[in-house]
């Protein structure tokens, strides 16, 4: 059992690795820890394709997720690790730059990555640059990073044309979350990526990262953390772009692919806390967090935050609900990036699991019109 | 003027923004076709005396250098902006948009020219004429001045770009 | 092997100003904030000329027809 977290330091010089290392990654069925969850082997072997010796790897460690800190805890205590797994990238996707985007916030891992590189070979030391990544939401998303690295703006772009044909100085790009990289690494060196990192928030009485072993039940991993503080009322798996699950089934859900881990937060809502407050909440900085681009985006999901504070506020006329189902609807698949989808998929999932609490908020500003 | 309604985006329940776009185009060809009618006939007309070359280049000409000479920089700039629009599908939107802005220039040259060369510029009903065009493209433009941005999503775009904004720094 | 044509919105050029939604209400539709819904992708034959015209009247040029060969 290969585990990131325990894993040495430093490991020996790379294993040559060629093209057919990418068999490995697809037989592994390692999928991307970025929050996408994208299957690694696939947009290896779409960069490969077209690579021609141009190729050029992003790694990223923007998270700009707020409660999500397993990609700055990998980079400040396993740098070589990630390392590792950008430079086997760079091997097998002959690529000519490595660019290191990393949170312009995450003071400790970006020093510790930096003295990392200090200590690698000269050949690898010169593929590196360093980019600061802007502390936004959506700095962290493959289109902006690549934008910003070429324009020096971090908004997403439409997405044509894809990464894997031209993206950093138009050439084929490969934009891969830490975490993922880090597999890498442990599957070059003869490893099965069983583990997966999740962080823990909230009514717990540890937060912070846990490493737990694929197919781990979230009750499990909860008890390997240290417990709950008090039984939550929600629990919220995946982050803002992830989906609110009642405690009861939430604890037997094994963290694993098909949980939609997205970036791996585990939110857990202390039983004195209102659903629907917090909802709204998330929702008015998902909508801050817009990059103004696109309408549908930046009106629907102020719209939809504004609903559900009117709610959370019990100063609905009444009507807000139907409209918040209306619009969510109406607004996803209509920005030029995921992030409209995304939060609308947090919604549909409050609206689903808190229905009776946004029910009774939205009816209490008529009950006491008529008391 | 179209060109101002349809950047300020004017339209009504029996008026749609099409129409505003399909007017302003079709009216703009024609007026491409009734110019080169109207340089066509001065050229040719045995009374005037002027060659091809002062159509076609300007200030060239021995009749009023100067005004004609108007005339044929607000055609050839006419012809920029006429030619860019056919093939605005190939340029991309900013760089049609930035030769577009030449119609400010070509109008007015245009109109001075026809003050400047008309035999008849003083006469009653080339005066008004003259006056309720200049009055026409005048309260447009200020109404064009006046109103802003016409894209809803421009302050909070600027807002957003500049937060996430690093070009100085690299 | 038959051509569809799809209409594709960019969704950062548009800045919602309806006339594609005035000339193909067939097909689309404005949201609360003027911006398009695309009922339909995929457009009909008939509608053809009108889709080609909504495309060269996009003051911003943010709509295209983009043609797919669909297998039968």
């Amino acid at each position: 059992m290969t585990r990131l977290l325990d894993s040495p330091e430093r490991f020996g010089p790379l294993p040559q690795l060629g093209v057919d290392f990418i068999d490995a990654i697809e037989r592994s069925g390692l999928v991307g820890r970025g929050g996408a969850g994208f299957p690694v082997g696939t947009k290896w072997r779409a960069v490969a394709q077209r690579s021609g010796g141009r190729a050029v790897i992003v790694v990223n460690g923007a998270e700009g997720e707020p409660r999500s800190q397993k990609d700055r805890l990998l980079m400040t205590t396993r740098p070589h690790l990630v390392l590792d797994g950008a430079f086997i990238a760079a091997r097998v996707l002959r690529a000519r730059r490595v660019i290191l985007y990393i949170g312009e916030r995450h003071e400790k891992a970006r020093h510790a990555m930096l003295r990392a590189l200090r200590e690698r070979t000269e050949p690898e030391r010169g593929l590196v640059t360093l980019a600061a990544a802007p502390g936004r939401y959506v700095a962290g998303a493959e289109t902006a990073a690549i934008h910003f690295l070429n324009e020096g703006i971090a908004t997403p772009t439409t997405a044509q044309p894809l990464p894997f044909e031209q993206g950093v100085d138009r050439a084929p790009t490969l934009v891969q979350n830490v975490e993922t990289l880090a597999h890498i690494a442990l599957i070059a060196r003869g490893g099965t990526p069983s583990s997966t990192l999740v962080t823990l928030a909230g009514g717990v009485a540890r937060p912070g990262v846990l490493e737990v072993e694929l197919g781990t039940s979230i009750g499990d991993a909860v008890r390997q953390g240290g417990g709950v503080t008090e039984r939550p009322k929600a629990v919220l798996v995946g982050g803002y772009f992830g989906s609110w699950m009642e405690p009861a089934e939430a604890w037997k859900l094994p963290l694993d692919h098909r949980a939609r881990l997205g970036c791996g937060v585990i939110g857990f809502l202390p039983a004195s806390a209102c659903p629907v407050c917090e909802t709204a909440g998330i929702m008015r900085y998902l909508a801050a967090e817009s990059s103004a681009q696109c309408g549908p985006c930046f009106f629907g999901l102020r719209a939809l935050a504004d609903g559900c504070t009117r709610i959370a506020d019990n100063s609905s006329d009444g009507r807000d609900l139907s409209r918040l189902h209306r619009w969510v609807d109406e607004v996803p698949g209509r920005g030029a990036c995921r992030h409209p989808d995304g939060a609308v998929m947090f919604l549909s999932s409050a609206l689903r699991v808190f229905g009776r609490e946004f029910a009774s908020h939205e009816g209490a500003h008529d009950l006491r019109r008529t008391a | 003027m179209l060109g101002i309604l349809t950047v300020l985006r004017v339209q009504s329940p029996s008026w749609p923004r099409f129409l505003t776009t399909g007017l302003h185009r079709n009216l703009a060809l024609m007026t491409v076709v009734f110019l080169t009618l109207h340089i066509v006939t001065a050229v040719i007309d045995p009374f005037t005396h002027l060659g091809w070359a002062a159509a076609l280049i300007p200030f060239s000409s021995y009749y009023r250098t100067f005004w004609l000479g108007l005339g044929v920089v607000s055609f050839e700039l006419l012809l920029a902006i006429v030619v860019t629009s056919l093939m605005r599908g190939f340029l991309g939107h900013n760089a049609w948009r930035a030769i577009h802005w030449l119609t400010y220039a070509a109008w007015p040259v245009g109109v001075l020219h026809g003050v400047g060369t008309g035999t008849d510029t003083l006469s009653a009903w080339m005066l008004a004429i003259t006056a309720a065009c200049i009055a026409a493209v005048g309260v447009a433009t200020f109404f064009r001045l006046t109103s802003g941005s016409t894209d809803p999503l421009a302050t909070a775009r600027a807002s957003f770009r500049t937060a996430v904004d690093r070009r100085e720094v690299r | 092997m038959s051509p569809q044509h799809r209409l594709v919105v960019d969704r950062i050029k548009c800045d919602g100003r309806g006339l594609c939604a005035e000339l193909l209400p067939e097909l689309i539709r404005l949201d609360d904030w003027g911006y398009p819904i695309v009922k339909s992708e995929s457009v009909p034959v008939h509608l053809l000329p009108l889709a080609q015209r909504a495309v060269e009247d996009c003051p911003v040029l943010a709509i295209a027809l983009r043609r797919s060969q669909v297998k039968k």
